[in-house]
């Protein structure tokens, strides 16, 4: 009986498993709020594109990452579009992994997308992926404490500014805590801000010979400053704390400053879910003087792998999602606040927009003061604000920052958290062939 | 005893397990080992080459390789001693007469069901949060300091969430057996006016000890292997205060996607998980025989 | 035979009980509560009192429909598992009743087969999948979690099976039973509460497994696991919702749990048959 029920599941299982449709494309995507929105309006594309169906695999950022990176380089051929950021397209278009775009339709105005995202997601002047929203970081701030602090944040703060309002802003008694950063260990997480912090205070990872430079006093200054400032003025936790716990303790009422990705700013100016929507400033990210600040750039971008059998199919679905009329769908079944942001250069010359986004123009000066093919003060031979745009950067980044989380976390001294940070990149880049 | 037709027979019964376990054993193994001495990047494919026995070099002098030795260890005692001396005094508990106590076994087996990365994000922010977590609102409550779990106890945190995610199967295995554990006998003993103490350490626990065996053997295999609740917490950190061996060849695998590298990781953690059990079977194994 | 228990006993195990196991159900009570929440209440600090909204379970179902990783995963989880015991049962019983020398080190053996890191053949398994057409398929996931649990369930029907007095088996054997009889009408049902119990806990392994069956399933496939991936650690604070989908994943397995504890119980009446 039980070898019987055994080859029922086993012929039913096969059965389900090759009972697909010959015209559907499989998109993976990761679970952010805007894609989901995209999953929801996707019966638009349906009704134009009667003969195409979709098929959805959402998962969160970093199996997302992991999943889509097997594939495409054991060439599985799972999907036929990939959610992909800035970080995995110069790497992937080197290995001719993806299909240029160049084929999305007449009226789609490539020209139209914010240049500082494009030169992202180009090479050789051919773009490999389209921007479906883009972000950058800045500083959000309390007013209220800002205020009862007796200082007032300039358009464009630097360090110091910062380091001076957050220490006076702390009031532990209250739990009230001067700035929230990322500590929590990652190339993602808190490197993505170190390194783009790094590029206010003129430091880089590689010189132009890619020798690591965590030995330089640049780095010093910074990881100094970092540390000094979380322990002055930072949040308990703080060196497991993520984009998610900053948010928290931000919505809580908890941290007079933050600086993060300019999309936190629709989160923490919805009354809905905030405790102090209605107190909340934006600031462009912090710098020295030096001419760079310290915001990062990233877009999550829709690209079509090389070889995929659908291909004509697919660029209609990209052209569709990163397209103008795309924007106008949300603003006409959500409102203008939930369009997707940060791509197109018309979005921000829309009064409608302009009103319903109160950041909209922070966010827009942030992401045109962020440039991956110029991030550094000093000439670098990489691609990339706050990452380093080769294959080895996902690894390398996330042992780095575990050690400056245990800097952070007062586990080891700054000095030997660097030093063992350029004992590693010395390392890992003499393996990988970039030191010779 | 036994015939040499049943011995036959026995054989051939155990062909099927042995066969499908021995060609899933050597096909990954086999290739594994190929890769292992190569130098492949998955991101890099056009550049493989022949790499000798640098691979398990690289691997063996990373910085994080020796405390990511000790912290795989100190996970897989601090679980085992957590969940076997736990579990062995929650099944003797559930094995008493009491109101409810279908509700209360399927209560204590729950965290089994909770998959790993869930049950890793639930801890972190809703229970160990420093900021916003159960456990800081209950010491504010008394007027203590929150802990600041992840930075000053990283470890034991981790151990924490991985032994209340085990604990309910060494519960499961060892109540089963405690169930087979003969009334009577219990009873005699009772009779005869032995107390608790010598009950139990001259009656129950004999009688556990191949269960307990089966708990520390099938768990050090999984045990050995964590990584997922590391990878939501703490990435490994702060410093390398929670990298594991596990996470140390996620590292090199799924964010370097050096496979050359994660290849000789995965051959050298076979090797001293083999070490580990070998040295198991010794401690534990008689337990088997009996 | 019984023995009379005070009922003042029975109260003061009661007590101790319930006590310990809230303390251990504690996280997964306060996710469910979380998941009747509202997304504001689940961050605004410790409460026990849930508005009782189902809206993030709604939101869950809009966002991704339940159903087809559900079935996928009851298909792939007592799939893998009835296969698994089919192929382990004759083992363990002939390890038990026929050992010979070797049979504790091919035991071990079957073990260490559990020892290979998944991270670190990730590649060389998805090769493997991609050339035999087995990606994101539900008979390529049974495949794999039927293999990655068999150690498991050879094990432990062994240890029960062990449990078994051998003496039985050997009056079988002297009245002329069969080997096949001797499975089926002495082992067998003596051995019940040992292989549900296996049953039960393979289930849950398969259930929970989340690395190879989020790792080598895409769109058709894709059980409860991925599921729950597609929820976990947005940008932004869904935890009502990400309550909600845990407790949904939870949920059938929590409830097959309950049922099948009652057969756990029988093995009360395993030492009178002795």
């Amino acid at each position: 009986m039980k070898l019987n029920m055994l080859v029922a599941s086993l012929c039913w299982t096969s059965a389900l498993a090759f009972a697909a449709h010959a015209e559907t494309i499989t998109i993976a995507t990761v679970n952010n709020g805007d894609m989901i929105r995209m999953q929801k309006l996707a019966d638009d594309f349906k009704a134009k594109n009667p003969d195409i169906d979709l098929q959805w695999v959402t998962l969160e950022e970093n199996v997302l990452r992991e999943r889509v990176t097997t594939d495409i380089a054991t060439k599985g051929g799972q999907y036929d579009v990939m959610t992909i950021g800035t970080y995995e397209v110069p790497i992937w278009a080197k290995q001719q992994w993806l299909l240029p775009l160049d084929n999305l339709g007449a009226d789609y105005d490539t020209a139209d997308i914010i240049p500082a995202i494009a030169g992202g997601l180009s090479a050789d002047g051919k773009l490999y992926a389209a921007p479906f929203y883009g972000e950058s970081s800045f500083v959000m701030y309390r007013k209220d404490l800002m205020e009862k602090a007796g200082l007032t944040m300039p358009e464009a703060p630097t360090w110091e500014f910062i380091g001076e309002a957050a220490r006076k802003m702390t009031d532990r008694a209250n739990d009230i805590n001067g700035v929230c950063l990322r500590g929590k260990a990652g190339w993602g997480e808190n490197m993505a801000f170190l390194t783009a912090m790094s590029n206010s205070f003129g430091a880089r990872w590689f010189d132009e010979n890619w020798q690591p430079q965590f030995d330089q006093p640049e780095w010093k200054n910074t990881l100094d400053t970092y540390v000094k400032l979380m322990n002055d003025a930072g949040p308990q936790g703080a060196s497991s704390n993520g984009f998610n716990e900053n948010l928290a303790l931000f919505q809580q009422g908890k941290c007079g400053m933050w600086i993060d990705a300019t999309v936190a700013a629709s989160f923490v100016s919805d009354p809905k879910n905030s405790t102090v929507a209605d107190k909340v400033g934006y600031a462009l990210a912090p710098d020295n003087g030096l001419g760079k600040r310290g915001n990062w750039l990233w877009a999550w971008s829709l690209g079509i792998p090389a070889g995929t059998q659908k291909a004509e199919a697919a660029q209609k679905f990209v052209s569709w999602a990163t397209g103008k009329p795309y924007l106008e769908l949300v603003a006409s079944k959500e409102g203008w606040a939930n369009v997707p942001p940060g791509t197109r250069s018309s979005l921000y010359a829309n009064p409608e927009y302009q009103k319903a986004a109160p950041f909209a123009k922070m966010t827009l000066d942030s992401i045109n003061s962020a440039d991956p093919t110029k991030p550094t003060v000093k000439p670098v031979p990489y691609v990339g604000v706050q990452f380093v745009a080769i294959p080895e950067f996902q690894g390398l980044g996330t042992t780095v920052g575990q050690l400056f989380s245990a800097a952070l976390a007062g586990q080891m001294p700054v000095d030997d958290a660097l030093a063992q940070a350029q004992q590693v990149s010395v390392r890992e880049m003499t393996r990988a062939g970039y030191i010779k | 005893m036994a015939t040499r037709q049943t011995r036959t027979l026995a054989r051939f019964m155990m062909a099927p397990s042995v066969i499908l376990l021995f060609i899933w054993m050597i096909v990954p193994l086999a290739m594994t080992l190929w890769f292992s001495f190569q130098n492949y990047n998955l991101l890099n494919p056009g550049n493989v080459s022949f790499a000798g026995l640098f691979n398990y070099k690289f691997f063996l002098t990373d910085p994080a390789f020796l405390q990511s030795i000790w912290n795989t260890l100190a996970i897989v005692i601090g679980v085992l001693v957590i969940t076997v001396v736990g579990g062995v005094a929650l099944a003797m508990l559930l094995d008493q007469p009491m109101f409810g106590q279908g509700i209360v076994r399927i209560l204590v087996i729950s965290p089994f069901f909770v998959m790993p990365p869930v049950a890793a994000l639930v801890w972190k922010n809703m229970i160990m949060h420093p900021g916003y977590g159960v456990l800081a609102d209950i010491s504010k409550s008394v007027g203590l300091k929150p802990i600041d779990w992840f930075a000053h106890y990283p470890l034991i945190s981790i151990v924490i969430i991985v032994a209340w995610q085990w604990l309910p199967f060494a519960t499961l295995i060892l109540l089963t057996a405690l169930q087979s554990l003969d009334e009577e006998q219990k009873e005699a003993a009772e009779m005869d006016g032995a107390n608790f103490a010598n009950r139990f350490w001259y009656l129950t626990l004999p009688h556990l000890a191949r269960a307990i065996t089966v708990v520390i053997l099938i768990q050090t295999i999984f045990l050995l292997g964590v990584y997922a609740e590391i990878l939501v917490t703490t990435n490994g950190g702060p410093g390398y205060a929670t990298t594991n061996l596990a996470f140390l060849i996620y590292r090199t695998a799924l964010l370097g996607y050096d496979v050359g590298g994660a290849s000789a990781g995965g051959v050298i953690a076979v090797i001293l998980a083999n070490i580990v059990a070998i040295f198991l079977m010794r401690a534990v194994g008689k337990n088997l025989d009996k | 035979m019984a023995r009379a228990v005070s009922t003042r006993r029975k109260i003061g195990f009661t007590i101790a009980a319930w006590a310990v196991a809230l303390m251990i159900f504690f996280p997964i009570l306060y996710t469910i509560i979380t998941s009747l929440k509202t997304e504001p209440e689940a961050i605004a600090g410790f409460s026990l009192i849930p508005s009782g909204t189902l809206e993030s379970y709604f939101a869950v179902q809009s966002q991704n429909d339940y159903f087809k990783p559900f079935i996928n995963s009851v298909i792939i989880s007592v799939g893998s598992t009835l296969i698994a015991l089919v192929i382990a049962i004759p083992s363990a019983w002939s390890m038990a009743f026929s050992p010979t020398k070797r049979t504790k080190d091919v035991l071990m053996w079957m073990l260490s087969t559990k020892m290979m890191p998944a991270v670190g053949v990730l590649v060389p398994m998805y090769l493997i999948f991609r050339d035999t057409g087995l990606l994101d398929t539900r008979l390529g996931l049974t495949i794999v979690l039927t293999l990655i649990n068999l150690p498991i369930v050879v094990w432990m029907l062994y240890t029960y099976f062990r449990e078994i007095p051998g003496e039985i088996l050997e009056a079988a054997r002297m009245d002329g039973a069969s080997l096949f009889n001797e499975i089926v009408h002495v082992l067998t049902p003596m051995a019940v509460p040992g292989i549900a119990s296996t049953l039960l806990l393979n289930i849950i392994l398969a259930w929970n497994e989340s690395f190879w069956s989020i790792r080598l399933s895409a769109a058709n496939a894709a059980p409860l696991t991925a599921f729950i991936a597609s929820f976990s650690s947005p940008q932004g604070l869904f935890w009502a919702k990400l309550s909600a989908a845990s407790t949904l994943a939870i949920a059938p397995i929590l409830i097959m749990g309950w049922f099948s504890q009652r057969q756990l119980v029988r093995g009360l009446t395993f030492g009178a048959v002795k």
